[in-house]
């Protein structure tokens, strides 16, 4: 079923719907939660409250916008509040102006000196897939803010730059930034974990 | 006199490939890192994996929640159902 399918349904009361859309969300909840405030437990309850605020004004959705934004923006929102009340300031890249790649791949001249390989190479068969999506979903776990609220917003959910800028107080430009090393880094990931699984 | 654009090496291609991949370079480096790509088998590996990176971040799916977050959750909606 999809969010507007999974919407009827709890605007009728059903709850197996509401549990649905939790499995479906509440994590990436958790993530932009996480993003603005200073602890899981805080974030955790960033995102309950979210869920409250939704059950209150669900009759009041309007569907001009898709229900996922909605449903961040409501997160967005709340959290943003949160962390002004713990003086959270936002969180920035550490390492923003530095190379992506590690500089001992490259030789003196920058060119390779230890060549990447294609992972289709080793995702032939759907065993291998698998173990393709296990090792992005283990990289972006891994990845400090802003890059995990970033990657996850805009590559798992699929949401614009434009949406993610606006959900998360950045500019566009700072948005494609922080995308770019973020997805650098859970290539990187990536690359070990798959040179790690091949037999 | 137009200058041509220096041509890219390998380390400084791979700093544009996110913004290729999405479609937001200039049209210049947009030239300049399709130049290099033609012919740089590395570099296209690189762009390879970086594209399978972000079509497998777009299929991951929602992670697994603990069972009794569902419910509590759920518990919440029930509650909430039963004051209305």
């Amino acid at each position: 079923m999809d969010d507007a399918e999974l919407l009827e349904s709890l605007l009728g009361g059903d709850e197996s719907a509401f549990g649905e859309l939790v499995r479906r969300y509440h994590p990436t909840l958790i993530k932009v939660a996480r993003y603005y405030v200073g602890s899981a437990a805080s974030a955790e309850d960033v995102a309950q409250d979210t869920w409250i605020a939704v059950l209150k004004g669900i009759e009041k959705f309007e569907g001009r916008s898709s229900f996922k934004t909605w449903l961040l923006r409501i997160c967005a929102n709340r959290a943003r509040t949160s962390g002004v009340r713990e003086h959270r300031s936002i969180p920035v890249d550490p390492n923003e102006s530095g190379p992506t790649v590690s500089a001992h791949r490259f030789d003196q001249g920058g060119f390779w000196s230890e060549p990447p390989v294609p992972f289709t190479d080793a995702v032939d068969s759907r065993l291998d897939n698998s173990a393709l999506l296990a090792a992005v979903r283990g990289a972006i776990d891994t990845l400090g803010e802003p890059q995990q609220a970033v990657v996850t917003l805009r590559d798992v959910e699929g949401l614009s730059t434009q949406e993610v800028a606006t959900l998360l107080g950045l500019s566009e430009a700072n948005v494609r930034v922080i995308l770019h090393r973020g997805r650098a880094r859970v290539r990187e990931i990536v690359e070990e974990a798959m040179k790690g699984s091949k037999i | 006199m137009k200058l041509l654009p220096s041509p890219l090496v390998c380390r400084d291609a791979v700093e544009l490939v996110s913004d290729y991949l999405d479609g937001t370079l200039s049209r210049r480096g947009r030239r300049r890192l399709e130049k290099h790509l033609a012919q740089c088998d590395a570099c296209t590996a690189y762009l390879d994996q970086m594209r399978a990176t972000i079509a497998a971040s777009g299929t991951v799916g929602p992670e697994d929640l603990p069972s009794d977050v569902v419910e509590g959750l759920v518990n919440l909606f029930r509650q909430y159902r039963s004051d209305d």
